[in-house]
């Protein structure tokens, strides 16, 4: 079996792909956004205590 | 030895956990999600019915599986939140809704991706697909409502009420292709086994165990932020070295 006739699924491609690309998709979104949520955490956890020093 | 479970259920103690482990998890992952794409696209044989279309299975049903499996933990969680007022419980099931949400998108997302050249239809009102879909909604809705409570233990309560109740749906879903006469076909596997080809069960296996570690690993790194985000106010949160540093070190 050759490489386009994996990719072309037997007449399949756009369902089987569509299917895998749209979990990668949501897969590396959901771990980017938890890993800019954890930056943003201790950014601000960061500013409050500079804030806090300052009074 | 005795291990002291109790330990690990205060914010402090799991934060430093959930930390060690994220990585474990992370990896396992990785490597299950390469064995299971390998074997269910290079093992697993044609199917004599289907053809290649069926490939959508080794993504759809464990997704499908998670969603409902991640929404009886959250709402366990809420449950245990509610009752005992422990804080970590309910950071928990914050924690995991927006992964099940996710599975429970992909699930419906393939589903239909499946059910347009098997069926010939995108999407049909049946038992098995509108009660996924209620799924989808109770998770939003779950979300959204904790996000509208400015205090954050009342937003907990509140939402553990949701979960807690939007719980009967699960069984509903999973019973859904027994109970009524629907375009969905019945569970291939049972509790008394299955007659699927042996090849295509480790695929479905590994996969399935892929998108479970997958969703511990993005659960509890999201659980630490949420962590401290909750405990900012306190004498530990402050005195953590990710805190006290000032470059970009993580």
């Amino acid at each position: 079996m050759s490489w386009s006739e994996f990719f072309a699924m037997k007449g399949y491609a756009f369902y089987v792909w569509g299917s895998y690309g749209m979990a990668l998709l949501v897969f590396i979104v959901e771990i980017a956004m938890v890993r800019h949520k954890r930056k943003i955490t201790l950014q601000q956890l960061r500013l409050m205590r500079d804030a806090g020093e300052e009074e | 030895m005795a291990i002291n479970w109790f330990k690990y259920s205060a914010p402090t103690t799991f934060y430093g956990l959930a930390g060690k482990l994220v990585p474990w998890f992370a990896g396992v992952s990785a490597i299950l999600f390469v064995v299971g794409l390998y074997i269910g696209f290079f093992v697993a044989p044609t199917d004599a019915v289907q053809s290649e279309a069926y490939r959508i299975m080794f993504i759809h049903v464990p997704t499908s599986i998670l969603s409902m499996f991640l929404y009886l933990v959250m709402a366990a969680y809420a449950a245990l939140g509610l009752i005992f007022n422990t804080r970590l419980s309910s950071m928990m099931a914050t924690a995991l809704a927006p992964t099940g949400a996710l599975f429970t998108f992909i699930a419906l997302w393939s589903g239909a991706l499946w059910g347009k050249p098997m069926w010939g239809a995108w999407w049909v009102w049946d038992a098995r697909l509108t009660s996924e879909l209620i799924l989808l909604f109770l998770y939003l809705g779950f979300i959204s409502l904790h996000a509208s409570i400015d205090d954050p233990r009342r937003a907990d309560r509140a939402s553990a009420l949701l979960a807690i109740v939007g719980s009967v749906n699960v069984p509903i879903i999973y019973f859904s292709v027994k109970w009524w006469n629907t375009l969905h076909q019945g569970a291939t596997i049972k509790f008394s086994g299955t007659s699927m080809q042996i090849a295509m069960q480790h695929a479905l296996f590994t996969m399935l165990l892929a998108c479970w570690t997958y969703a511990v690993a993005v659960t509890l790194l999201r659980v630490r932020s949420i962590i401290l985000e909750r405990e900012r106010n306190t004498q530990w949160v402050s005195e953590l070295p990710e805190v006290k540093l000032d470059g970009g070190v993580q």
